[in-house]
């Protein structure tokens, strides 16, 4: 009984991993209607990123990941805001995702790295007397949770989000009460970087990456966002923890089968409630 | 009022189309004959070209025609090959027999996929039909009998002498090759091929017009997965060992992408000259390995904001040159003098 309470709490914290892999796509396709096939090869550009900064400044393994992640955040806000009317097509977007993956094949090999957390990664925090988990993924939950209300915060009541929603509701309607969409899209893109650096910098913490693992977290990130509903940033939290949850008791059955448990749940979801748990915008 | 009514003929042929068709006779003529003088190798590399192509013709038809721009097409295309597998191996079907068996069967399983794929519009119709092809993947690498993850050989050839075989692969590759994009050029000129191109243009307006809109696409989905589990079956077939990785990949539909953009989609000629120019880059550059890949994405990035009508397309918008003409010209003949 206490190994299935185990993996039901182990797939919650795996589904704060991947609401945070979704955030950032929740956003580009909230705001901009567009979909990003590259978003899980720019979270694993983001985590190795991280990982040559942390390398680079050479501060203790306790701070340094945290650092990093706070140099690189400007720099995925600048990239991201850079990137304008960022991604114009999918094909261009899958041709990026080619791009990052064997760029950052040649840069850094194929092999899987992971960031050097000073034992964060092992340490755990005891619950009750046969129960503990993991202090790194009772952390990345956290900023998971905080994010997502921080995100609903800025969509439901400030100046931002009335635009963000504006100009997603009728880019020509929102030209005309004056706002600039061009500068709407990038401030969006470059809020959804921020996210994504967030997002890889933790998951190269938590795990080990290599370059060819983006398309499988975009799938994570892609499902995450429909289960959950689009527009609501609660609903992909909700909907990272029920496809983490999924494919944890995939895994605790076989192995083989926790992805695919994942994948199934999510069609599954496509066929008897295609708008998600909490839809906001159709 | 004295107007003379000016006689016209509405023409589908262009000069272009006459010729090209008689080159193309000539040209697939020769391919016939290779078996019998070519060298293995070559047939090899076509066979493999060909089931590039008649996949490419099919993504085109699905997202250059029918605006459904799928990730997901490997789904069927590992199907076709893991199909031959099953009917040749465990069924005892004579593998060439199979293919086109395997190439229905596809159909018939993307018939009940539509209705989960069909949820989805737009980019998240790409997205989704790349997860079905992993539930796909992960599926058959979960099934030891067909070798699972590692995958397993086409052992029902083994009684097959060599030369036969691989002679009849070749033909096979020929006859789909052609048929495809024959296919593909009838199904455009066709009725339902006019109603197609005005679904890409505006859906609500053909559907106003009278035009079934879902069975329409149903039909260009159901075509395209025929086509893909075409192409995964000679694949395979030419290949003689299939694995879950090899024949599901998203590479499949990366490399299609590619092959359609470079050569212009929503035209005939787009994935055949795009599938020509892959050809040579794959011969002369992918000993690079990733910069060969990164070449081919900075190229299908480049071509798509710069010359999103493809080579083909710019030539042809250029020169008016249209050697599978799918529209109707009005062509008007000088008003008799009186």
């Amino acid at each position: 009984m206490i190994g299935w309470l185990d993996t039901i709490v182990q797939g919650v914290l795996l589904g704060g991993l991947y609401a945070l892999f979704a955030m950032g796509q929740s956003l580009i396709f909230g705001v901009m209607r567009l979909t990003n096939t590259a978003h899980g090869d720019f979270i694993i550009l983001a985590a190795f990123g991280a990982f040559s900064l942390v390398l680079a400044i050479g501060l203790p393994p306790a701070a340094a990941p945290w650092v990093a992640m706070g140099a690189l955040l400007p720099i995925a806000f600048g990239a991201g805001y850079g990137l304008q009317d960022p991604l114009p097509s999918l094909v261009v977007t899958f041709g990026l995702a080619i791009v990052i993956q064997n760029v950052l094949q040649e840069v850094y090999s194929a092999d899987p790295r992971s960031i050097e957390s000073g034992g964060l990664n092992i340490a755990s925090v005891p619950i009750g007397a046969d129960l503990a988990v993991g202090t790194l993924p009772l952390i990345i939950f956290g900023i998971a949770v905080a994010m997502a209300v921080a995100m609903q915060w800025l969509f439901d009541r400030t100046a931002i989000g009335r635009a963000f929603r504006a100009v997603s509701d009728d880019r020509d309607a929102a030209e005309l009460m004056g706002l600039d969409h061009r500068h709407i899209y990038a401030l969006a893109t470059g809020i959804a970087f921020v996210l994504v650096a967030i997002a890889g910098t933790l998951h190269g913490m938590k795990t080990t990456v290599s370059p060819a693992d983006g398309p499988a977290l975009l799938l994570y990130a892609f499902e995450a966002v429909i289960i959950g509903g689009m527009g609501s940033f609660y609903g992909t939290l909700a909907g990272g923890i029920i496809l983490g949850v999924t494919q944890a008791i995939g895994f605790r059955i076989d192995p083989g089968w926790g992805i695919w448990a994942g994948h199934v749940v999510f069609l599954a979801m496509l066929l008897f409630r295609p708008s998600g748990l909490f839809p906001k915008t159709r | 009022m004295n107007t003379t009514a000016i006689p016209f003929e509405v023409s589908r042929a262009t000069r272009a189309s006459r010729a090209g068709g008689a080159v193309a006779v000539v040209f697939v003529a020769v391919l016939a004959s290779f078996p019998w003088w070519a060298d293995h190798g070559w047939m090899r590399e076509f066979n493999e070209m060909a089931c590039y192509l008649i996949f490419a013709m099919m993504w085109n038809l699905l997202a250059g025609y029918g605006g459904m721009v799928s990730i997901g097409q490997q789904a069927y295309l590992g199907l076709g090959g893991y199909a031959l597998l099953v009917m040749g191996n465990f069924g005892g079907v004579n593998p060439f027999v199979a293919v086109p068996i395997a190439a229905v069967l596809t159909m018939l399983v993307a018939l009940p996929v539509s209705k989960i794929a069909f949820r989805l519009q737009g980019g998240y119709f790409a997205i989704g039909t790349w997860v079905i092809a992993e539930v796909f993947r992960l599926s058959i690498a979960n099934v030891s009998a067909v070798g699972g993850g590692s995958g397993t050989s086409l052992t029902a050839l083994r009684g097959i002498e060599k030369s036969t075989r691989v002679s009849v692969t070749f033909w096979l590759c020929l006859v789909s090759a052609v048929a495809s994009v024959a296919l593909v050029y009838w199904f455009l000129r066709s009725r339902q091929g006019l109603a197609l191109l005005a679904i890409r243009d505006s859906e609500i307006a053909s559907e106003s017009q009278g035009v079934n809109v879902r069975a329409t696409k149903l039909g260009v989905y159901l075509v395209a997965a025929f086509g893909a589990g075409l192409a995964g079956a000679l694949y395979f077939l030419g290949n003689l060992r299939i694995s879950p990785d090899a024949a599901f990949t998203v590479n499949w539909t990366a490399f299609t992408i590619f092959i359609v953009m470079i050569g212009g989609i929503g035209t005939i000629e787009g994935p055949i000259v795009g599938v020509v120019l892959f050809w040579l880059l794959n011969k002369y550059f992918s000993e690079y390995g990733t910069w060969y890949l990164v070449g081919l994405g900075l190229l299908a990035i480049v071509v798509t904001i710069k010359f999103p009508r493809g080579l083909w397309g710019y030539f042809a918008h250029r020169f008016d040159l249209h050697f599978f003409p799918v529209q109707r010209r009005l062509v008007l003949h000088e008003p008799p003098k009186d």
